[in-house]
């Protein structure tokens, strides 16, 4: 038993500092719930009084969010895994963030006002 | 010596690791290292061109555009709004269980050398069952992709017709291309799981395909959500 172990068990092969990784259990359910809050978010999509309000896009970002964040964590076990993987991920996300967020500032409302954008 | 304290004993003894990756100072996989550092870079790719799409959203002059209809003036042919949500829903679930389905690949590859004694364990522990799934769903994404593309084609809409076309399919081209870099991976670990048997010591190296094809999953999620979903 204890061979077996020491041959089959995910610690050996896949796990660098040791961490368990969520089973079968975790793994479906956070299928549901991608399952469920993608279709909540095409519902949203159909339903006027919703999509012309001022929630809309609020509540769109952050479902997607949550979509994000369960596939990263879970899926790709960064709650689990080291945390060079996790600075490896997250910083560049950050400068990809704020990248975007800069640039959609730059040449909206910024460059209007400076007179670069019509 | 128990089995957590083998790969220590192992890679501190040589420097490499089960299925001949190496290990860096830290005790990583420098596989593993590499493909966070690769999806990292490509967190900055994927921003740069979500940042184009949306600056260049609402700034095309002609039609068609993606909610909007939109009628020629020299012709008067009206041009229905283009983006087809039922269809790209459709995908995006396909994608979503495709990632299910990648992570239970990866613990049937980790938990081969299990007992399994009920037919519920042996379906979950087929290794090449999962890959399969997975594979399949990828080119069904894909083959959706084909589909919405060439009816955008046949309306109408090319990369050089507006703005929102050339952003449009820079953007959501490059997200294909790199499906489709993954629908191969995972057929070549399928190749090796029929010709020789995917074993725990080769789960680093599926484990590495996997947070490819997550990643893959995580940027549609964002793209669907920005280009689709939010007029």
């Amino acid at each position: 038993m204890a061979m077996e172990t020491a041959q089959g068990a995910p610690a050996v092969a896949a796990h660098d500092d040791g961490h368990e990784h969520p089973g079968w259990s975790t793994y479906w359910k956070i299928a549901v719930i991608l399952f469920v809050i993608t279709g909540v978010e095409v519902s949203a999509f159909y339903i006027p009084a919703w999509e012309t309000s001022w929630v809309y896009v609020p509540s769109m970002l952050f479902l997607s969010t949550i979509k994000f964040v369960l596939v990263v964590k879970y899926y790709m076990h960064l709650g689990y895994d080291h945390k060079l993987f996790r600075s490896l991920f997250v910083g560049p996300l950050i400068v990809a963030a704020l990248t975007l967020v800069g640039l959609m500032f730059l040449f909206s409302k910024l460059s209007i006002r400076l007179g670069l954008l019509s | 010596m128990t089995a957590t304290t083998l790969p220590a004993a192992d890679h501190a003894a040589d420097g490499h690791g089960h299925g001949g990756g190496h290990y860096t100072t830290l005790g990583l996989d420098n596989r593993k290292v590499a493909i966070w550092t690769f999806i990292g870079s490509e967190c900055m790719l994927f921003a740069s061109l979500i940042s184009t799409y949306l600056i260049y959203k609402g700034r095309s002059i002609k039609g068609p555009f993606p909610h909007e209809t939109w009628t020629e003036p020299s012709t008067g042919k009206v041009f229905p709004a283009i983006l087809d949500i039922p269809v790209t829903s459709a995908s995006t679930f396909v994608l979503l269980m495709s990632s299910f389905a990648m992570v239970l690949a990866l613990a049937a590859v980790q938990n081969k050398n299990l007992p399994k004694n009920t037919m519920g364990e042996k379906i979950l522990g087929s290794s090449k069952l999962w890959l399969w799934v997975t594979c399949l769903m990828g080119t069904m994404f894909l083959g959706f992709q084909a589909f919405e593309f060439t009816a955008f084609i046949r309306e109408g809409l090319t990369i050089r017709t507006n703005l929102f076309g050339s952003s449009f399919f820079t953007l959501t081209g490059f997200h294909g291309a790199h499906v489709a870099v993954g629908v191969c991976w995972l057929f070549s670990l399928l190749a090796i799981d029929y010709k020789r048997g995917l074993q725990p010591s080769d789960a680093m190296n599926v484990d590495i395909a996997a947070l490819y094809w997550h990643f893959v999953d995580v940027i549609w999620i964002v793209i669907f959500t920005l280009v689709y979903l939010i007029k």
